[in-house]
C-alpha cells in the first residue's frame, strides 16, 4: 500500500551565470566585472544584503549563499517549516578545487587556516545552513555535469518520504573565473502557477539563461 | 596600533569594517567584533607573518586577542625579546 | 512497501590491519595503528604522529591489482572494497543492479603533490597521470571498472560524515527499488593538504590522541578504507551465507553552527541520532553500543557528547571511540566503522576506547575501556559528524 505521493513544485529559482543574476528566469542584476570575486560583492551591494560572514567565505560559498539569498527573498516563509524539515542538496563538478588551489599557495609559506576550512565542497551548504537556520538534510555530490533526472528522483525522493517538507536544491559550480549556479526552491503541495518539479523542468529553467 | 587594524581588517576581510571603527579596548572576539575561532587562527597566521612570532599554543590566543591593545602589548613585548 | 536492507559483506584496510581480520585482533589486543610516520613524507614528520597503512604504494598496487602510479585513496578504496565484496559471495552478480556508492575527501591530492613540486621547479616536468585522477569522482569510477561495476557510480563528498552518507544513499537506492546491491564505503589517503591544513586548524595532537578524555589535546590523522555489501531482501534471500545484520536506521541534518566547529549543544548530533532512531523504530534503550564519532578535539567530544546525555540520559549504553586505533580517516572514516559496528553485532563485542584516563567532568557517563567479548549486541549506532555542519549517524540491529 503506498499513498500517492503529493506533487512536488518548483516554487523559486535562481541563477547566477555569465555575469547576470536570474530570479525565476528573470534577468534582475547585471554586472560585467570580470573578477569573479567583485562580481559576487557588486551583487552583494546592489540588494543591500548584510551578512559581514559574507567577504570570508570562498567564491564557491559566495556564490551558493548569494544564488539561496535571493532565491529565497519574497519566495520564502521560514516558519512555515520545523528547521529539520528544510534541506539542501547540491552538486558540482570541481568540488572545492578553486580553493584547494588557494590553500595550496599559502601552504607554501603558512598555510591559511581560513582557506583551509573552504576545501571540502560541502562547506557552502554549511554557510547557507548556519544564515538560516535550517537542520534538515544535507548532501553533496559531485558529477560531470548537471544530471535534473538524479536531482528530481533524489529530492523527490527526501520530500515523499516526510525525510523534508521543503529543499533547496541544484547546481554551484565554479572554477576560476568560469561559474554557473542554478538553485531550486522545492516545496509540496504549492499549485500554479509554480511549475512542477520534473526533470524536464529542471532543465528547462537550467538552460534558460543561454537563450 | 592603527597599522595592526588594518593589518586585522585585511588579514579577516572585514570589508565592512574601518580602522578607527575598532576602539583599542573593545573586545575583538563575540560581542565585540563578531569574530570566531578561524578567525582567531587567522591572528595567529598574521603575528607569524608580520611579526615573526609564533604563538603555538591555541589556548594563549583569548588572552592575547581580547583586544587590539593586548595584541600590540603582546606584540611589543615579544619582539623586544627577539631583538 | 519499505523493505529491510541487509549487509552481506565487509571489508576494511587501516592503519591496524590491511584486512578486517587484522584490524580486528588489532583491535581485540588494544594494538593501536598510530605512530612515527614511515611511508608518508611531510615538515611535521618529527612531530605529528599519524596512523598510516603500513604498506608502500607497490604494497598495495600489488594487493589491489591496480598500476602503482594510481592515487593511494584509489589503491586503498580497490582492496577494502574488493574484500567486501568477496565477503559477500554473491555468485552471479552480474545478474544484479549493481552500485558502487563510495566517498573521499582528498580524491587523488597525494599524487597532484608529487606533480606539483616536479612541475614547480619546471613547468616542463611533472607527469600528467599524476594529476588526472586528482578530482574526487574520478577515484571512484578508477575502483569501480576494475571492480567491473557500470550499473550506478556515484561519489559524495561531505567531509568526514561522507562515507556514512554513502552507506544511507546506498540503502535508499536499495529501498526504492532502483538497485539491488551497492558497495558502499569511503577511503582517503594521508596527504599534506589535510595534514597541513589541521594543523593550521591547531587541532592535532602531538600525542597519540585521547578521545573523551578531560585532557584530549585534538586527532590524530589516518587513512584507510572502509566498505559494506548492501543487499536487498531477494538477493540476500539467494546467498549461501544468511545476512543477520541489517540497516535499521540512518539520519542525517545539519548542526547550522559554523564551517568547522561543532555546536556546544550538538544539535545537530543530536538530530541525527534521534531520527536514525525513529527510523529505526527503536528506543533509546534498545542500542547496545556507540561507536563514537570522537575524534579527541575539545570541541567535537563535549558537542557528541552534550547530545548523547539529551538523548540516553540516565541509561547509557557502552560506547568508544575506536579513532583511538585507526587515527580520524577522514572520508575513510565512516566505512570503517560501519565495519566495526557490524563486526560487533555478527561477533557480539565491544571495542575498548584506548588511552582513556580521566574521564571529561561535563559528562556523567564513561567509555569503555576494555574490549568485551561473549556479548549479546543487537543494535548498534554509529556517528559520523563532518566539516559544514554534516552529521550522520546510521544504526545497524541484528536481524
Amino acid at each position: 500500500m503506498k499513498l500517492l505521493p503529493e506533487d512536488i513544485y518548483i516554487t523559486a529559482s535562481c541563477i547566477i551565470s555569465h555575469h547576470v543574476v536570474y530570479k525565476n528566469e528573470h534577468a534582475i542584476f547585471e554586472n560585467k566585472e570580470p573578477d569573479v570575486t567583485a562580481f559576487l560583492v557588486a551583487a552583494y551591494h546592489h540588494f543591500q544584503l548584510q551578512y559581514p560572514k559574507f567577504y570570508k567565505m570562498d567564491n564557491l560559498s559566495k556564490l551558493g549563499w548569494l544564488a539561496t539569498e535571493l532565491l529565497l527573498k519574497d519566495s520564502f516563509h521560514a516558519g512555515k517549516y520545523q528547521p529539520e524539515a528544510i534541506g539542501v542538496v547540491l552538486a558540482n563538478a570541481s568540488s572545492s578545487l578553486d580553493t584547494d588551489i588557494k590553500y595550496y599557495e599559502t601552504a607554501k609559506d603558512i598555510a591559511s587556516p581560513a582557506l583551509f576550512v573552504y576545501t571540502l565542497p560541502n562547506i557552502v551548504i554549511g554557510e547557507i545552513c548556519i544564515r538560516h537556520h535550517f537542520n534538515g538534510e544535507n548532501a553533496f555530490f559531485v558529477f560531470d555535469e548537471f544530471d535534473a533526472g538524479f536531482m528530481e528522483q533524489y529530492v523527490s525522493n527526501l520530500i515523499n518520504n516526510n525525510i523534508l517538507q521543503s529543499c533547496i536544491c541544484g547546481w554551484v559550480e565554479l572554477l576560476d573565473d568560469q561559474y554557473k549556479t542554478v538553485l531550486f526552491l522545492v516545496e509540496k503541495g504549492g499549485s500554479a502557477p509554480n511549475i512542477l518539479f520534473t526533470k524536464k523542468n529542471i532543465n528547462k529553467i537550467y538552460q534558460s539563461e543561454n537563450g | 596600533m592603527s597599522d595592526l587594524k588594518t593589518q586585522i581588517i585585511a588579514q579577516l576581510n572585514l570589508q565592512d569594517v574601518k580602522p578607527e571603527d575598532i576602539a583599542d579596548d573593545q573586545p575583538l572576539f563575540v560581542e565585540g567584533l563578531g569574530l570566531d575561532s578561524i578567525d582567531a587562527l587567522e591572528l595567529i597566521v598574521l603575528l607569524q607573518q608580520q611579526y615573526k612570532i609564533k604563538l603555538s599554543n591555541a589556548e594563549e590566543g583569548p588572552k592575547v586577542f581580547r583586544s587590539v591593545r593586548t595584541m600590540a602589548e603582546y606584540i611589543t613585548a615579544h619582539q623586544s625579546r627577539n631583538v | 512497501m519499505s523493505q529491510a536492507v541487509f549487509v552481506a559483506g565487509v571489508g576494511a584496510i587501516s592503519a591496524i590491519g590491511k584486512n578486517v581480520a587484522e584490524c580486528l585482533d588489532a583491535l581485540e589486543n588494544s594494538r593501536a595503528g598510530i605512530g612515527h610516520m614511515h611511508y608518508f613524507n611531510s615538515l611535521h614528520r618529527e612531530r605529528l604522529p599519524v596512523a598510516e597503512v603500513k604498506m608502500s604504494n607497490d604494497e598495495l598496487a600489488q594487493l589491489s591489482g591496480l598500476p602503482t602510479t594510481k592515487s593511494r585513496t584509489a589503491l586503498l578504496s580497490m582492496i577494502a572494497a574488493t574484500e567486501a565484496l568477496t565477503d559477500a559471495g554473491i555468485e552471479n552478480l552480474a545478474a544484479f543492479r549493481t552500485g558502487f556508492i563510495s566517498a573521499n575527501s582528498v580524491g587523488g591530492m597525494d599524487k597532484t603533490e608529487n606533480f606539483f613540486a616536479e612541475f614547480l621547479s619546471d613547468n616542463q616536468r611533472g607527469k600528467l597521470r599524476d594529476v588526472v585522477h586528482h578530482e574526487c569522482g574520478s577515484i571512484s569510477e578508477l575502483v569501480a571498472d576494475q571492480l567491473g561495476i557500470k550499473e550506478y557510480v556515484t561519489t559524495i563528498s561531505t567531509a568526514c560524515s561522507s562515507s556514512a552518507n554513502s552507506i544511507f544513499f546506498g540503502a535508499r537506492l536499495i529501498k526504492n527499488n532502483i538497485l539491488d546491491v551497492v558497495v558502499a564505503g569511503g577511503t582517503d589517503a594521508l596527504t599534506k593538504f589535510t595534514l597541513n591544513g589541521f594543523n593550521s586548524l591547531m587541532i592535532l595532537d602531538e600525542q597519540l590522541c585521547q578521545p573523551f578524555d578531560e585532557n584530549r589535546r585534538g586527532l590524530n590523522l589516518g587513512e584507510g578504507a572502509g566498505y559494506i555489501v548492501l543487499v536487498s531482501e531477494k538477493v540476500a534471500a539467494f546467498l549461501k551465507k544468511k545476512p543477520v545484520v541489517t540497516l535499521s536506521g540512518y539520519c542525517n541534518a545539519n548542526d547550522a553552527y559554523h564551517q568547522t566547529a561543532s555546536s556546544p549543544d550538538g544539535t545537530g548530533s543530536f538530530l541525527a541520532m534521534s531520527g536514525a532512531l525513529k527510523k529505526s523504530g527503536l528506543q533509546p534503550a534498545d542500542i547496545d553500543y556507540i561507536n563514537l564519532h570522537g575524534t579527541g578535539t575539545q570541541n567535537n567530544d563535549i558537542a557528541e557528547g552534550t547530545a548523547i546525555r539529551r538523548l540516553f540520559d540516565p541509561r547509557y549504553p557502552k560506547m568508544s571511540s575506536t579513532k583511538s586505533f585507526t587515527g580520524h580517516t577522514l572520508g575513510g572514516c565512516g566505512g570503517i566503522e560501519a565495519v566495526f559496528s557490524i563486526l560487533a553485532i555478527e561477533k557480539g563485542i565491544i571495542y575498548p576506547n584506548l588511552r582513556l584516563q580521566t574521564p571529561m567532568k561535563e559528562l556523567p557517563f564513561t567509555p569503555e575501556i576494555n574490549f568485551i567479548k561473549n556479548i549479546q549486541v543487537k543494535n548498534v549506532l554509529s556517528n559520523s559528524f563532518g566539516f559544514g555542519g554534516n552529521c550522520t549517524s546510521l544504526i545497524f540491529s541484528k536481524s
